[in-house]
């Protein structure tokens, strides 16, 4: 009976703990940059609310809110972000702030990159060195999906081009190890540990920019969802306080990204976090 | 990270999950396991193949079962219990059920068959007899108990879905490690891959500290 008592407490203790706490589903891209571990205490400590990250991919971070398993959902796809908002799973999108994609490859490669354009044609054409795809319906391979469907016209098929369907740091890795191509976001290149013979090759274009977007979950399709708590998060994070603080966050000396809630501000810099 | 309160967490709450789970999982497996042992029933045979076949479930697909049952939008999503220790639990007991109930009706087997004809001969009820099997195959069991709690720990397929790897709150060791790696930060990953590494030769270790206990206790009761 002794051990029954033992049992029951080493079950129960996680549920007396779940007072004011929101769930957020985001991103890994976030997450492996460390921003959370940084923005998170300075949050909780102005607020009192704990905030439980559940970092996954885009995709399945928005399937994480629509089955109502999260309040706040902090993604990068703007085409999905809407969807989420209009099929009536959020109640609305605030800009947060924005960094942006990379294209990484072999320090060994010394061609010369005159556009994104040509790269994309032709490394479908010759398929010389392989391109890493995530594969994992996150948005950095939403946006990849999309540069290929923009400059070349088709989907990118072949030996060369490897869908991994893994996270960003794993993507990351592989293509360290093999002398590959690959699109990273900013932050987790900047953040990551393992670059061995990685470089940036390209960077700067309009069309590489990745705004993240913060969305409340729908109190009314699912009542449980702590919607005054979220709410309280959101205008803390849009607040000069909030993006003051993320854009005082740095990895070694390097902004990763740029507050953007503040409309009256000039436009989107595309170089800022300078990498 | 080495030494921090972090990692002691980490480790601390890799056990308690891990623990429980396998006790929760014996509660069930062991006396359905022992019973299976003794009795002669139809459907005896094909309840021991599915259970030894269901040691190779892979966590992923508990753990998937195990989320769309605790999702909001699953049948018991009012408990609230997804991304909680709760839940990594109730996936590891899952995952480790079979490996339990297999491991103790194949341990308990021959030492029934040596008692069959005493435990007849005093017309020993079935509870008796249950508990007398339990009770004297108990270093056996143990050894099942430790297979499935080694299986617990080192999983991270289950526990990565169902807790989610909040840090501070379903964190464990292999969901750390999975992180750290996906972080580039393959030194640390490995580090903990060794603290780990010494957790399952201490539960090893421990295996044969009580098979060997159990031989002399064996030898010495016969």
């Amino acid at each position: 009976m002794k051990l029954l008592k033992i049992l029951c407490l080493l079950i129960a203790t996680p549920l007396a703990a779940q007072d004011n706490t929101i769930t957020l589903s985001s991103t890994t891209s976030t997450q492996n940059s460390g921003l959370y571990d940084y923005l998170l205490p300075i949050f909780t400590k102005d607020t009192g609310i704990n905030v439980r990250v559940i970092a996954v991919g885009t995709g399945q971070a928005i399937r994480i809110a629509q089955n109502g398993d999260a309040d706040v959902l902090l993604v990068h796809h703007r085409a999905s972000e809407d969807a989420f908002v209009n099929d009536g799973y959020g109640t609305k999108r605030y800009d947060v702030m924005y960094n942006d994609f990379v294209l990484l490859g072999p320090k060994s490669d010394t061609t010369n990159i005159t556009s994104l354009h040509s790269f994309f044609e032709n490394t479908a054409k010759t398929g010389k060195y392989p391109f890493i795809s995530r594969g994992d319906d996150s948005g950095t391979h939403k946006k990849e999906q999309e540069l290929w469907a923009k400059f070349t016209q088709t989907t990118p098929k072949g030996d060369w081009y490897r869908e991994i369907g893994s996270g960003m740091g794993a993507t990351l890795n592989m293509a360290a190890s093999i002398d590959a191509y690959t699109i990273s976001d900013r932050g987790t290149w900047l953040s990551f540990g393992n670059k061995r013979n990685l470089e940036i090759k390209w960077s700067g274009d309009e069309v590489l920019l990745n705004p993240y977007g913060l969305i409340l979950v729908n109190p009314e399709k699912f009542p449980h969802v702590q919607a005054d708590r979220s709410q309280i998060f959101a205008d803390w994070i849009t607040s000069p306080r909030g993006q003051t603080a993320i854009g005082d966050f740095r990895i070694n000396g390097k902004q990763l990204f740029c507050p953007d809630a503040d409309k009256t501000k000039a436009e989107k810099i595309i170089a800022c976090p300078a990498g | 990270m080495s030494g921090d309160p972090t990692l002691w967490g980490i480790v601390g709450l890799s056990l308690r999950v891990s623990l429980s789970a396998t006790i929760i999982a014996a509660i069930f497996a062991v006396p359905l396991g022992t019973a299976l042992s003794m009795g002669r029933f139809f459907g005896r045979r094909g309840i021991i193949a599915i259970s030894s076949s269901l040691m190779a479930l892979p966590p992923v697909v508990v753990g998937l079962a195990i989320y769309l049952l605790l999702s909001r939008a699953g049948p018991l999503g009012e408990l609230g219990l997804l991304f909680t220790p709760t839940a990594m639990i109730i996936a590891q007991s899952v995952l480790i059920f079979p490996i339990i109930l297999a491991l103790t009706t194949e341990a308990v087997t021959p030492i029934e068959t040596t008692y069959r004809p005493l435990l007849h001969s005093v017309a020993a009820s079935r509870w008796f007899r249950l508990r007398t099997l339990i009770t004297d195959a108990r270093f056996a069991i143990a050894t099942a108990l430790l297979a499935g709690f080694g299986r617990a720990i080192a999983e991270v397929g289950a526990v990565i879905i169902v807790g989610g790897n909040i840090n501070g709150v379903t964190r464990v060791m292999t969901t750390t490690i999975a992180l750290e790696t996906s972080k580039g930060n393959l030194e640390l990953a490995m580090a903990l891959g060794l603290i780990l590494i010494m957790l399952a030769i201490i539960v090893n270790v421990f295996i044969h500290w009580l098979k060997s206990m159990g031989a002399k206790y064996q030898q010495v009761s016969r």
